[in-house]
């Protein structure tokens, strides 16, 4: 047999204030990001307002893009080059219902003569548009968030649910930091990674809430902390080597999926880092602070 | 094997081959060299001329009716949404509009040939339009969104329009001055605060420069918001700019307000070349009317010989022609400054009737076809690498059992790829990370129990008793991890849009698949293996 991690005996709980300490200052990082950022960077699919995305060959300097786009009368637009040579995205607004791509690949096509400008990609999205898909955006999250509450809840106990969320938001709101750290849209894609993660994150919270159930039962000696070392211990093999391949097709998609899937790998990559880290320590250490806690009140209560 | 063990093979062997029998199309479809493919997307039964044709071509329509779909974010493609203007209309109108308007713009779409377009109707008044493959998008755009409310009505004579911009005139005089009647002595701009702003020619059809059209439009616009300013004529645009002595000019006409005739009398309508002697090959449409039409039109052309009759498209003239004598087979012809294209599009819309209502794009997504070749090429080879990775790993970790989770791997995406054929779902983008995710839950499933049968093998179990404890203990974690992401990707489903559906889509059918294979199967697999050898050890 070749494993790895076998036979572990990590007192993981007597570590937990350093994870909580940990964890604050990712999220502080996140809330000190998302400040200075104005918030998350909602792309053309919340804000409403056009994209363009053009390849030119043989390829132009970027300021060359950018003062095309200025003459076609689209000045304040964002151009970004892409990681082919050529490739670039303009976001941009849409004036009295006129689409600019026409506009603008026409103006880059005269100032280059001898290149070819190719159209690639055009998305124009309305302002009533782009909030309306905010608002189904947040109703799909808070409805997906409500239904695995629930669920683990009639499963196990609300002091575990109140752990399983806690780490889902933990994971999640990181995620959205290191987006926003790196200067990355929200996009309706980023969006699904967001909600994969939120999935990953509680399949792995369940898997070790699960195992400290049945050790729970087979262990009722042991102390509370000591049944959750021993479940993480033996559920551990496990989350790593899940985590491990789901980390390989993460990163596969990564670095050789394309522009498209970029921004979708990315946040995946940061979830399912976070999304282990924190349904061993978050999730587990969150359950037993509560159950800890409800203790004291009870002998406090029984001393009276 | 036991009973129920045959079953399960059975049942295994009946799933993998309807498995491969509805991807059969999928596979056949995508692996015809790309121009051969494009033949089969194009292909239009209805179009054939003989009846081997016709065989040939509904063969290629099944194909491609029963291969999955590629997103147009994988093959290319536009996705328009509109919403329909009803605020205009009484509420029974409002409801019929949008149907209306959904099935002429189904007719313009079918006669512009797109291959497989999609017109769904969303909400109360929105209709989004999908039209994959290569295509002319502004073209496509011009086509679907045009109103193409074709009226005939009749150019004023120089007295009335005379009459009306008199009066014009002193309306806005009267504005200027807070009601009072304007000064003789003050300058002409005063006096004639409308007029003062077009070169007239004649007083039915004046020439207004484009430095001054936006002032005169905004007057245009604030007569007609006034209910108290009533009129039987009104003021029509050219639907074309003039050069007047170098500079920039559009006509406006005065016309009649209520329409003689309507479009909806138009029988058909055809792009010709050679309707104007003037300019040859000079593009235009030529039309015929229905007989109900032709009668009436040959009324209105009898009763106003020398008038000039108005062709107006959109509330813009097209043309206005001298009725020379009356017409009584009910041809027309509309011509103006069109291009080729410009006029084809005319002839389709005139063909399949006006929109009852204008109509505004408020969503638009293109994508050009080599940016999906482009991401479908990096998608697959991405989500290959992915994959194989994950393979290699598993086979290396857990030898022979990885190979069964392998194989249960391998099933899984077959069971997801034929479900999606069978509800002619449509892979996107979104879809392949689905698919990619679903690997993940699949792996995982198979990892919660090879680590669990281990753990039982640690503990002195026997092999049998070992794989029989690990499955069921496995089993409830499974479960429970399945349900939780299964109740997420649903909430997805039910209130996402777009891309994050066709992502819970896959992801939920992958997982219900997963819950097949990885447990059941990969389970037979293993019972077979160890019952039948009476394994005393297991690779694992």
């Amino acid at each position: 047999m070749f494993q790895i991690l076998h036979g572990v005996n990590v007192d993981w709980m007597r570590r937990r204030h350093i994870a909580f300490l940990f964890s604050g200052a990712c999220v502080l990082v996140s809330i000190v990001s998302l400040i200075m950022h104005g918030g998350p960077r909602y792309g053309v699919d919340f804000t409403g307002g056009a994209l363009v995305e053009i390849l030119v060959t043989p390829p132009v300097h970027a300021d060359a893009v950018r003062a095309a786009v200025d003459h076609a009368g689209y000045r304040g637009s964002e151009i970004q080059e892409l990681s082919r040579p050529g490739q670039f995205l303009i976001r941009t607004e849409i004036r009295a219902g006129q689409n600019p791509a026409p506009a603008i690949v026409q103006a880059v096509s005269t100032e280059h003569p001898g290149a070819k400008v190719e159209r690639l990609r055009y998305e124009s999205v309305g302002p009533r548009v782009g909030s309306e898909l905010r608002g189904a955006a947040i109703k799909a999250i808070f409805f997906a968030l409500g239904f695995i509450l629930v669920y683990v809840g009639i499963r196990y106990d609300w002091r575990y649910s109140l752990g399983a969320v806690a780490a889902l938001f933990h994971d999640v709101f990181i995620t959205l930091g290191a987006l926003s750290l790196m200067n990355k849209e929200i996009t309706l894609t980023v969006v699904a990674a967001l909600l994969t993660i939120a999935g990953y994150s509680i399949n792995d919270t369940i898997v070790v809430f699960d195992r400290i159930r049945e050790r729970s039962r087979t262990l009722r000696r042991e102390t509370p902390a000591n049944v959750m070392n021993i479940a993480i211990n033996e559920t551990l093999s496990r989350t790593i080597i899940t985590s491990f391949t789901v980390f390989l097709t993460v990163m596969a998609l990564y670095t050789l999926g394309g522009e498209v899937i970029h921004d979708f790998a990315f946040a995946m990559l940061v979830g399912v880092v976070f999304g282990t880290y924190s349904s061993v320590y978050v999730a587990s250490g969150l359950a037993l602070e509560v159950q800890l806690w409800l203790e004291r009140a009870g002998q406090g209560q029984r001393k009276k | 094997m036991t009973r129920s063990d045959q079953w399960k093979f059975y049942l295994t062997v009946v799933f993998v081959l309807a498995s491969l029998w509805t991807l059969l199309p999928t596979f056949q479809f995508y692996s015809l060299p790309a121009k051969e493919r494009q033949v089969v997307l194009q292909a239009r039964p209805s179009e054939a001329t003989t009846e081997a044709e016709r065989l040939q071509l509904e063969k290629y329509a099944k194909l491609r009716e029963k291969a999955i779909k590629l997103g147009l974010d994988l093959q290319g493609g536009m996705y328009l949404l509109l919403e329909v203007d009803t605020s205009k209309l009484g509420p029974v109108e409002a409801k019929n509009a949008v149907d209306q308007a959904m099935q002429i713009i189904r007719n313009r779409v079918d006669q512009f040939g797109v291959a497989e377009p999609s017109i769904q109707r969303q909400g109360v008044n929105r209709i989004l339009i999908q039209l994959p493959g290569l295509l002319d998008q502004e073209r496509a755009k011009a086509l679907i969104g045009q109103t193409a409310l074709l009226e005939f009505k009749l150019v004023k004579t120089e007295e009335e329009s005379k009459a009306l911009y008199d009066r014009i005139d002193a309306y806005f005089a009267r504005r200027l001055r807070g009601g009072a009647a304007p000064d003789s002595a003050a300058p002409d701009s005063v006096q004639h605060p409308f007029t003062s702003k077009l070169l007239a020619s004649s007083h039915s059809e004046a020439v207004v420069l484009s430095e001054n059209i936006p002032i005169v439009e905004a007057m245009i616009r604030q007569l007609k918001a006034d209910s108290t300013f009533t009129s039987d004529a009104q003021l029509a645009w050219d639907s074309h700019d003039t050069d007047v002595s170098g500079r920039t000019a559009r006509g406006l006409y005065v016309v009649s307000r209520d329409a003689l005739m309507k479009g909806s009398e138009v029988a058909s309508a055809q792009m010709r070349l050679d309707l104007d002697a003037t300019r040859p090959g000079a593009p235009g449409v030529s039309f015929n009317l229905t007989s109900r039409g032709g009668a009436l039109f040959g009324d209105i052309t009898g009763s106003n010989v020398g008038r000039r009759l108005a062709i107006v498209l959109d509330g813009r003239i097209q043309s206005a022609p001298n009725i020379q004598e009356k017409i009584p087979r009910g041809q027309g012809s509309i011509t103006g400054n069109f291009t080729e294209e410009e006029a084809q599009n005319l002839a389709i819309v005139l063909r399949s009737g006006a929109l009852p209502a204008p109509v505004n794009v408020i969503e638009e997504r293109t994508i050009g076809p080599s940016m999906g070749q482009d991401s479908i090429d990096r998608g697959i080879h991405a989500g290959a690498v992915g994959a194989l990775l994950v393979v290699f790993f598993m086979i290396v970790y857990y030898r022979v059992s990885g190979v069964v989770a392998v194989v249960a791997l391998i099933l899984n995406i077959l069971g997801l790829l034929a479900c999606m054929a069978g509800f002619h779902a449509t892979l996107t983008l979104p879809g392949i990370a689905g698919i990619v995710l679903t690997i993940g839950m699949a792996v995982d499933t198979n990892v919660l129990i090879f680590e669990r049968i281990r753990e039982e093998l640690r503990n002195k179990r026997t092999v049998l008793a070992a794989i029989e404890t690990g499955y069921a203990r496995a089993y409830r974690t499974i479960i429970d991890a399945h349900v939780t992401t299964l109740l997420s990707s649903f909430a997805l489903m039910w209130f996402g849009t777009g891309p994050i559906r066709g992502f819970a889509i896959t992801l939920s059918i992958g997982l219900i698949i997963n819950l097949i294979t990885a447990v059941g199967i990969s389970k037979m697999i293993f019972d077979a293996w160890s019952v039948r050898r009476k394994l005393s050890s297991i690779s694992i």
